[in-house]
């Protein structure tokens, strides 16, 4: 398509302008991060930091009611085990669903995709009775399995499964595997991408998780999201210590999407929502 | 494996229907079971229960106590904090839902005119995604939308010579562009792969015939690249919808504490968890009217959704 100079200097002008403004959250939890109090709280706005050091790194580990060690390590925890079941679980799900076609297949799909419709909010309120009932409050089990089963998960699986070549399973179907194996050695290992990406999209959702982590973890598996939402609104918050654990949890999903983007736009791309 | 389908049996029973050709149904039902099992447990036994509780009384328990019929509906629509709690999210998701993915769009055409650069323009534009909305509201709060003079809008306008504005607790309506912004900021990325996605898969040949037929920019836009999007932007609608009615995190963790929530500035989740769990009458069956409320909404959205979708998808027939 022709397009003018000048129209295409005008979109990265546009694109460039955007960009900056993007980066600006990401960049002001630095400064923040990197700043004395009164470099945050000074009338006029400073661009860059004032304290470029760990101090606030060293008090911000010393801070007792934020507990960012431990907070750390639950999250670390949950979400790595909710991405390993969600993935687990729905790839099998999605798998099946994507090669058998009959009658119980399509309503299972159907059942599937409606869950997609209901808000979380219909079945937050049973789902934490039922996780009380089970006596699962304040545990990793009742962080992490009931919100193991994702639709969305499952029904991402199962558009990719559609395009993936079905001769590759009767041959071995034929060299004596059977379904089981034929999955584990063939399917699987031939199927990384599609993993990657929608465990990245587990992994990041698990870890920005908020409410369910709120009614569930309390003393012994408290998230990071939670500890930092409890000493934003306790009354002694302390601005570099606050920016400085915001940094320190945003930075392993920052590294995880950067390493992962790749297959996670492939996965949205071929796969995805159609 | 045995040989079930060996032509020469006369007849099958029913285990081997079931079981199905070289036990097909049987690996079947092995692969699906674990995820249906857990769909049950903690979807729709969840989803059967609010809707059974919200025609009884619970208060307190989980075991209905006493049948009510319509009672808690007729107590919740005529309850002014959540039917405003209501009506103001359903402006919000009216609002929110065409200016995502208006933006979304805009972003993904934008990036789709570029000739260098694009990936790193896309991982800039999506990397919000990362981020959760707590750590968002953290800096929209304290950095961005600070009531107090050193919040960076607010050394803005002093600089400009006008008077701090206090975004968040001040009792006007202008905590609605910190939570409106702030909700583009981490969803429109998102949203941009997806109609990325779907403009790669329009068939160039379609731009060539439609420039051959002397079309061009809006036009193009009109009558080929918005057509075939459809089917991306129904799923996108769907899902922003969705989001918006979910809308929680920001919500409590931006306005939570700052005295109280503004008068309507209340998601109705957060007052249907405090009706059920926390004060005032802690009963469930109330809570269970408020999601069946609330989940009608968003369906009636879908519907209407499809149907104006569908509408337009004759119409250019």
């Amino acid at each position: 398509m022709k397009t003018g100079k000048v129209g295409l200097a005008l979109r990265y002008g546009v694109a460039s302008a955007l960009a900056l403004l993007f980066l600006l959250p990401l960049y002001v939890i630095v400064r923040n991060a990197f700043s004395t109090n009164a470099n945050i709280t000074a009338a006029r706005w400073n661009w860059l930091p004032d304290q470029a050091n760990l101090t606030n790194l060293h008090s911000l580990l010393a801070n007792d009611s934020i507990g960012i060690v431990r907070a750390m390590g639950n999250s670390a925890v949950m979400s790595l085990l909710q991405t390993a079941g969600t993935v687990t679980v729905s790839l099998l799900a999605g798998y099946a669903l994507a090669r058998y076609t009959h009658r119980v297949a399509r309503v299972l799909l159907g059942l599937t995709v409606f869950t997609l419709m209901v808000p979380a909010a219909t079945t937050f309120l049973p789902m934490f009775i039922i996780t009380a009932q089970l006596g699962w409050i304040d545990t990793f089990r009742g962080l992490v399995i009931p919100g193991m089963f994702s639709a969305f998960a499952t029904y991402l699986f199962r558009q990719f499964f559609l395009d993936f070549p079905v001769e590759l399973e009767d041959a071995s179907l034929i060299d004596g595997c059977n379904p089981w194996t034929s999955f584990w050695r063939i399917v699987v290992p031939n199927s990384t991408g599609i993993i990657a990406a929608v465990g990245t999209i587990v992994l990041i959702g698990s870890w920005n998780a908020f409410l369910w982590p709120t009614l569930i973890g309390r003393d012994a598996t408290r998230t990071v999201q939670v500890a930092l939402s409890q000493f934003m609104t306790s009354q002694g918050v302390r601005y570099p210590e606050l920016f400085m654990g915001t940094l320190v949890a945003v930075l392993p999903m920052l590294f995880v999407f950067l390493f992962l983007q790749r297959y996670l736009v492939q996965g949205l791309t071929t796969s995805g929502l159609r | 494996m045995t040989s079930a389908t060996a032509p020469t049996q006369p007849r099958r029973g029913l285990w081997h229907r079931v079981r199905g050709r070289q036990g097909r149904n049987l690996w079947f039902a092995l692969f699906v079971a674990p995820f249906f099992i857990g769909l049950l447990v903690f979807v729709y036994v969840p989803i059967a229960w609010s809707a059974y509780l919200s025609f009884f009384e619970a208060r307190n328990t989980v075991t209905p106590t006493k049948f009510v019929g319509f009672d808690n509906y007729l107590y919740l629509l005529g309850d002014d904090l959540f039917r405003n709690s209501l009506l103001v999210f359903v402006a919000f998701a009216v609002f929110i839902v065409p200016l995502t993915y208006a933006c979304s769009l805009g972003l993904a055409l934008l990036l789709d005119k570029l000739r260098w650069g694009r990936a790193f323009f896309r991982s800039v534009f999506f990397i919000p995604t990362a981020v959760s909305y707590v750590i968002a509201a953290i800096i929209w709060r304290f950095s961005f939308f600070n009531g107090a003079r050193f919040g960076l809008l607010n050394s803005w306008l002093r600089s400009w010579g006008f008077d701090p504005v206090n975004w968040l607790g001040g009792g006007n309506n202008l905590y609605w562009i910190a939570l409106v912004s702030v909700r583009l900021w981490l969803q429109v990325g998102f949203y941009m792969i997806l109609f990325i996605a779907g403009l790669n898969k329009i068939p160039v040949e379609t731009y060539e015939a439609a420039a051959l037929d002397g079309a061009s920019g809006w036009k193009l836009l009109r009558w080929i690249t918005l057509p075939q999007l459809r089917a991306t932007s129904v799923a996108v609608v769907m899902l922003l919808l969705i989001n918006a009615f979910q809308a929680f995190d920001e919500f409590y963790n931006m306005l939570g504490s700052i005295g109280s929530y503004p008068p309507y500035g209340r998601p109705p989740l957060v007052h249907l968890y405090l009706i059920a769990l926390g004060g005032g009458k802690q009963d469930l069956g109330v809570g269970g009217a408020g999601t069946v409320i609330l989940t009608a909404i968003i369906v009636a959205f879908g519907v209407l959704q499809n149907r104006v979708l569908n509408r337009g998808e004759r119409a250019d027939r």
